[in-house]
């Protein structure tokens, strides 16, 4: 029987340098990638182009504009510490031990990352406004937590939690608990596996967690703007400065716009490591 | 150090009870899923036996069974160490910090833990590699680390699952002299599937097979006279003639 | 083998061009459009109006456009409510507006500059302010200055936005200094958060009050008629709906109009 014709091009690479050959992706995959970059990137672009570029300088630098950055990245950082005391321990709550209704939990934990931000400003106000479930205990006690920046922090690390929680837990689930393992057959206590073991092991998914639990506290609104109300200085972050300025000064407001795009690019490009097979 | 487990597990078919005397090397021999690591495993604490009762040098580990209250004992509260087929160095320490990390759990200031790894390094013959990173190790010579972070835990019982299963066919013979030194004096449960390791290192042998123990004695005994199929095929063509 | 791969290529960049085509189609209408009324019907030539009008009108002019709708038949209104420079802003992008109701002066006059007015905007409805309370009134507010006082959580709209601007006035007209603890972007917020008991009190205007019901206590102030806001209505230039858009301007600014207007509490200009 003769052998079929062998068809296929054969890609003359003869400057492709010598060594382990990398089976790529097809092209046509790579093009509808193209098309996905270009869409998130296409937006951004004919953004810059409406920035009034000669009054540049002025829009950015004024009191409000000012006060509305430092506000914002004060309370996204307060935002993201929060989120990493409370979200490691989910994480492992969550990854490591077994109780019932584990599933459920894990399904209500992420539902910031489902509900729209509104709606989380709405369920903040049911807990922790003047009227809500806890607000009253705390006005009792003398915490005025509505039309704060406490409530900003509230906010953000109520939107943000779920990256963090997400990102450990999906490093200790690939990292596995065999070192631990290992550790207490040497004689570590539960707390000492968790300092010296656990926590240096899950560090990388514990910083771009953090990364990314900062950056969507930044950009937090609609959470902010039910629950903590607008007012500069106080509770008007960027996000929310940006807003207002839309009403009378779009040039403002673009501008201010692509302050808080660099100010994330910065973020993500800096801190963000894509985790690896380690 | 005497060490005495019997332990069932219904869902696995395991039904063992054994003894292991103090200074004791025992083997544990056996196919692959007789039980062996399920042994190791119950005895270091990781795995809850359905019933049965285990106890180290007069302390109970664990005891377990109706009509009587449950005690248990968490892994790092035994006494016992284990050392598994993979090193499982700790990668973000030092080799030393590796070795050290028992004497430091144990509450040993960071001086003298480090005192007692560079010895236990030094007794492994790797005190050279102290300040590597486990990465950059070999296989035979993060084995040889991992026995020395063992033993530095000062277990009353050491485990050993399979340690020479993960090493490079020339290094065996190497980590089988040094676990022979350091076994010395020891109380030990060696998990092997290769009865040189037995011959080599154990004074006694347990045989199990499909979670029953099959065969026990001592080695040279059991191998020269086996009674079950499975111990024949395993000392086939086994020479016994030559010393130890 | 090599003619599937650029088949299937092919494929993918027309499905993706015909996707973003498609969707360019239709720009500009943010806020979802409310029609009124049933499709054209039998009579003279069916013809749809759209009208972008600000947030404070959406209960009177639902009504005036099923009334318009009723008094021409085959004509549909449309309805897209929202904040005045959301809509100015729509609008100079190029969403398809025939009729403009703004809720200040300023807003019609970005328009107008931006020449997308066509003659001259009419003035057909002023506004003042009212101060809300919860039902219970908690703070006991009784007058402007008593919203000055320490302790008290009101909430205004940020000067920014029309309703914040009289609220700046009055302030300077009558010397007392407010300091809020939210400066919201739409009166609705604000009245949301009288009603959600949040806050202890709000500004917003009259219309909003009436329109609250039980919801919120409306305690009217003197001072208020510092501040008027001056409703505009305007046909948006090159509509191709003028002739019909001039008629519902028409409409809204006669009596027919004052009447809807007036009984939800706007006041005549």
């Amino acid at each position: 029987m003769a052998l079929p014709e062998l068809t296929g091009r054969s890609t003359a690479r003869g400057s492709a340098p010598a060594g382990p050959v990398t089976l790529g992706v097809p092209r046509w995959i790579l093009a509808i990638a193209a098309v996905g970059a270009l869409f998130i990137v296409l937006p951004i672009v004919g953004m810059t182009g409406r920035v009034d570029w000669a009054h540049f300088g002025s829009l950015v630098t004024s009191p409000s504009a000012v006060t509305a950055l430092l506000l914002s990245l004060r309370t996204a950082a307060a935002s993201t510490v929060l989120c990493l005391l409370l979200g490691v321990p989910m994480a492992l709550a969550l990854a490591r031990s077994r109780f019932p209704g584990q599933r459920l939990v894990r399904a209500v934990v992420l539902l910031p990352l489902v509900l729209p931000p509104v709606v989380g400003g709405i369920a903040l106000l049911s807990t922790f406004g003047r009227r809500g479930l806890l607000g009253q205990t705390f006005e009792l006690l003398g915490v005025q937590i509505a039309f704060s920046t406490t409530a900003v922090i509230l906010a953000q690390t109520f939107v943000a939690l779920p990256f963090l929680v997400l990102s450990v837990e999906a490093t200790l689930r690939a990292s596995g608990a065999r070192y631990e393992a290992v550790a207490a057959t040497l004689g570590a206590t539960p707390s000492v596996v968790f300092w010296r073991v656990t926590l240096p092991l899950v560090l990388p998914g514990l910083v771009s967690g953090a990364v990314l639990a900062f950056a969507r506290a930044l950009g937090e609104f609609g959470a902010t703007l039910t629950f903590a109300g607008s007012l500069e200085g106080v509770t008007r972050t960027l996000p929310l400065e940006i807003y207002l300025q839309r009403e009378t000064d779009p040039d403002a407001a673009v501008a201010l716009a692509l302050v808080l795009v660099a100010v994330a690019v910065v973020v993500m490009v800096t801190a963000h490591r894509p985790r690896g097979l380690s | 150090m005497t060490f005495e487990l019997s332990a069932v597990i219904a869902r696995r078919g395991l039904d063992v009870s054994f003894t292991v005397a103090q200074g004791e090397t025992v083997a544990l021999l056996g196919s692959n899923g007789a039980g062996k690591s399920t042994v190791v495993e119950i005895s270091a604490g990781l795995l809850r036996p359905d019933a049965g009762r285990a106890a180290l040098a007069g302390r109970v580990l664990y005891d377990l069974g109706e009509g009587r209250p449950a005690a248990w004992l968490p892994p790092h509260a035994r006494g016992t160490a284990l050392l598994a087929q993979e090193p499982l160095l700790f990668p973000h320490l030092s080799v030393r910090d590796n070795v050290a990390f028992g004497p430091r759990s144990a509450g040993a200031s960071r001086a003298r833990s480090r005192e007692i790894a560079d010895d236990w390094l030094a007794s492994a013959e790797v005190a050279d590699l102290a300040d590597r990173r486990p990465t950059s190790l070999s296989g035979g010579q993060a084995q040889r680390v991992a026995v020395a972070r063992a033993l530095a835990a000062d277990p009353r019982l050491l485990l050993l699952d399979e340690p020479m299963t993960a090493l490079d066919v020339a290094a065996v013979p190497a980590q089988r002299r040094l676990l022979h030194r350091v076994l010395a004096g020891r109380t030990v449960i060696l998990v092997t599937h290769d009865p040189l390791d037995a011959l080599a290192l154990a004074s006694r042998v347990i045989v199990l097979e499909r979670g029953r123990i099959v065969e026990e004695g001592p080695t040279r005994t059991v191998f020269a006279h086996p009674q079950t199929a499975f111990t024949r095929a395993l000392t086939f063509g086994l020479d016994l003639s030559a010393g130890a | 083998m090599i003619r599937r791969h650029r088949l299937s290529a092919a494929l993918v960049l027309v499905l993706a061009t015909g996707l973003t085509a498609g969707c360019a189609g239709q720009a500009g209408t943010a806020g979802a459009p409310v029609s009124s009324g049933s499709a054209g019907s039998a009579g003279s030539s069916p013809e749809t109006l759209t009208v972008f009008a600000a947030a404070s009108l959406v209960g009177t002019f639902t009504a005036l456009a099923d009334q318009f709708e009723a008094a021409h038949p085959g004509v549909t209104v449309t309805l897209n409510f929202a904040g005045s420079a959301d809509l100015v802003t729509q609008i100079t992008e190029g969403a398809p507006a025939d009729v403009f109701a703004a809720a200040d002066t300023k807003n019609m006059a970005r328009l107008s500059d931006a020449g997308l007015v066509a003659g001259t905007p009419t003035v057909f409805a002023t506004n003042t302010l009212e101060i809300a309370v919860p039902p219970n009134n908690p703070a006991g507010i009784t007058s402007f200055a008593d919203l000055a006082r320490t302790g008290v959580a009101v909430v205004v709209c940020a000067p920014q936005v029309p309703c914040g601007a009289a609220a700046a006035t009055i302030e300077a007209a009558t010397g007392v200094t407010l300091t809020p603890v939210s400066e919201e972007n739409a009166v609705t917020d604000v009245l949301g958060k009288v009603s959600s008991r949040e806050a202890d009190a709000g500004l917003v205007y009259v219309t909003d009050v009436a329109a609250a019901g039980t919801s919120v206590l409306g305690i009217p102030f003197p001072e208020a008629d510092r501040a008027v806001n001056s409703y505009p209505i305007g046909v948006v230039a090159g509509s191709p709906h003028a002739g019909l858009g001039a008629s519902f301007a028409r409409f809204v600014t006669g009596p027919g109009g004052r009447v809807v207007l007036e009984a939800a509490g706007f006041g005549t200009p």
